[in-house]
């Protein structure tokens, strides 16, 4: 093993251009994805934050009993969706419309709007059928007079997140495949750069193991600098977009570890693939 | 020790090579394969170590035959081989003694005791003095010498030569099939293809000659005596 690896160190100083256009190659097609990847992370994240706001109000007629709607607040709650459910009093309710509208804060009088029940759903329950389901569930008590979940905009907002989803998706493969092939072909050019090498070591007696061997530290290292130079990349434009166009997010800690482990694993499994398609042809 | 029983050996795209070929080496003995080019003597040493396999036919060598063995005793097998080619197959970016050094490593020599080896065997070619040498800082002679330190490295029982004086002059030829013969009168068996004929002339030793791929003489078989086969080297006053 102790040979392996310092054949493999030694082959980034016997070629370094090669060794350096690998790195980089395999640096900037993890970029590419990585960058797609910030895209994507921040759309989500946008649509994260409208889908929150997602909500059921169902407004209380006047005169309703005070347990009455204590029960129904308790029934509400254990639903599995509800994520919060909220009582809103008379005065609340005309206190929050004078905050949020102060020009027109003279408009509103004692008593001219109802009391409701606010219900805000769980991740994962914000599509438009649950979101009908759950508010024909609160329809039914009798002391309801009316109930919005603005239906319209939910299927819109419900239809952009199903587009972002397969959109990210088929444009996250294809650049992870464009990232795959352009990385393969790196690493089996060094691999084809060594064919005399890897000749010779099979006729001095060399196992395929051993030959195999500093080819894949070698294919691991090369995507492991690859995969930190392409998260330094990424945090480059990160700090340049964030400076001149908008304010976006950076990749939590586990996505930072899992594009370096993805960079390592591609030059792991490029050179297995490179060696082991040149050892059978040798 | 090295044997071929009726081995026939077809190539898909250039055709036959070789036909029902059958012939023995044994324990020590210095074998000369000749016969004209694409007469099908490279074959015959591919086949000895197993780069090629037997259309047809079993090639035994020491102990592994070509029609039972397994991926993993081929690396063994050439282990107890030396081989040395025409164009010597040196690393470029690697000093003499490393060229040399590399053949132990690859096979798992203990790091102790590789330079004492390679020292010994550098001496045993006459380049001890030349140890830190590139390749290409070195004569065609050298680095055959290079290439045969190499394929000493391990002990080999036989060294498979395919025509390692082809790019050399007269003197260095001389020198370097001096040094295949001091290696096989330490008991080393040596077969080599060639087709120098005036270096087997002098030499004396066992002649197997080729033609279209079929031996056309042998002079263990037939007694010394040797007939020039159509299209042969002899007979076209090669």
């Amino acid at each position: 093993m102790r040979l392996a690896i310092r054949e493999a160190l030694l082959a980034f100083r016997r070629a370094p251009m090669l060794s350096s256009l690998s790195i980089t190659t395999i640096a900037f097609s993890l970029f590419a994805f990585g960058l797609f990847g910030l895209v994507a992370l921040n759309i989500r994240n946008a649509l994260q934050q409208v889908e929150d706001r997602v909500e059921i109000r169902a407004f209380i007629a006047d005169g309703s009993s005070a347990e009455a709607t204590g029960a129904a607040l308790g029934d509400i709650s254990a639903f599995p969706e509800a994520a919060s459910v909220k009582l809103v009093t008379q005065t609340q309710a005309l206190d929050r419309a004078r905050r949020e509208l102060g020009e027109f804060s003279d408009v509103f009088e004692e008593g001219i709007l109802p009391a409701s029940i606010e219900v805000r759903l769980k991740p994962g329950f914000r599509d438009p059928a649950t979101v009908r389901a759950v508010a024909r569930r609160i329809e039914v008590y009798d002391f309801i007079d009316d109930i919005r979940f603005g239906e319209e905009w939910v299927e819109k907002l419900h239809r952009l997140r199903n587009i972002a989803t397969l959109a990210g998706l088929c444009l996250g493969l294809t650049f992870a495949i464009v990232a795959v092939i352009i990385i393969g072909s790196t690493i089996r050019m060094a691999v084809l750069a060594r064919s005399r090498e890897i000749a010779i070591m099979r006729l001095v007696g060399a196992t395929d193991g051993f030959i195999r061997a500093p080819f894949l530290i070698e294919g691991f290292l090369k995507g492991t600098l690859g995969g930190l130079l392409a998260v330094a990349l990424a945090w480059t434009a990160l700090q340049v977009i964030n400076r001149f166009v908008v304010q976006a997010t950076f990749f939590e800690t586990w996505m930072v570890v899992s594009g370096v482990l993805a960079g390592a694993g591609l030059g792991l499994v490029g050179s297995a693939l490179s060696v082991g398609r040149h050892l059978e042809k040798v | 020790m090295i044997r071929f029983s009726h081995v026939h050996k077809t190539f898909a795209r250039s055709g036959v090579a070789l036909q029902d070929v059958s012939f023995q080496v044994n324990k020590g003995e210095f074998v000369f394969i000749t016969g004209p080019s694409g007469a099908g003597k490279s074959t015959i040493l591919k086949l000895c170590f197993f780069e090629e396999r037997p259309t047809t036919g079993e090639v035994k060598v020491y102990g592994t035959s070509s029609a039972v063995h397994r991926a993993g005793d081929v690396p063994k097998l050439r282990r107890r081989l030396g081989i040395v080619f025409q164009d010597f197959r040196l690393l470029e970016d690697r000093n003499v003694e490393s060229n040399v050094a590399f053949a132990l490593e690859v096979t798992g020599t203990p790091s102790g005791q590789i330079q004492g080896r390679v020292a010994r065997l550098l001496t045993q070619v006459g380049l001890s003095s030349k140890a830190t040498a590139l390749p290409r800082e070195l004569s065609g002679g050298e680095q055959q010498r290079v290439a045969i330190a190499r394929a000493l490295a391990n002990d080999p029982v036989a060294l498979i030569a395919d025509e390692p004086t082809g790019n050399l002059d007269e003197r260095a030829t001389r020198g370097i099939f001096q040094l295949f013969r001091d290696i096989n009168a330490n008991g080393t068996a040596v077969l080599m293809a060639t087709h120098d004929l005036d270096l087997v002339r002098r030499s004396e030793c066992r002649t197997i000659e080729v033609n279209r791929g079929q031996i056309v003489f042998d002079s263990a078989a037939d007694g010394g005596l040797r007939p020039a086969a159509p299209g042969s080297d002899e007979e076209l006053g090669a």
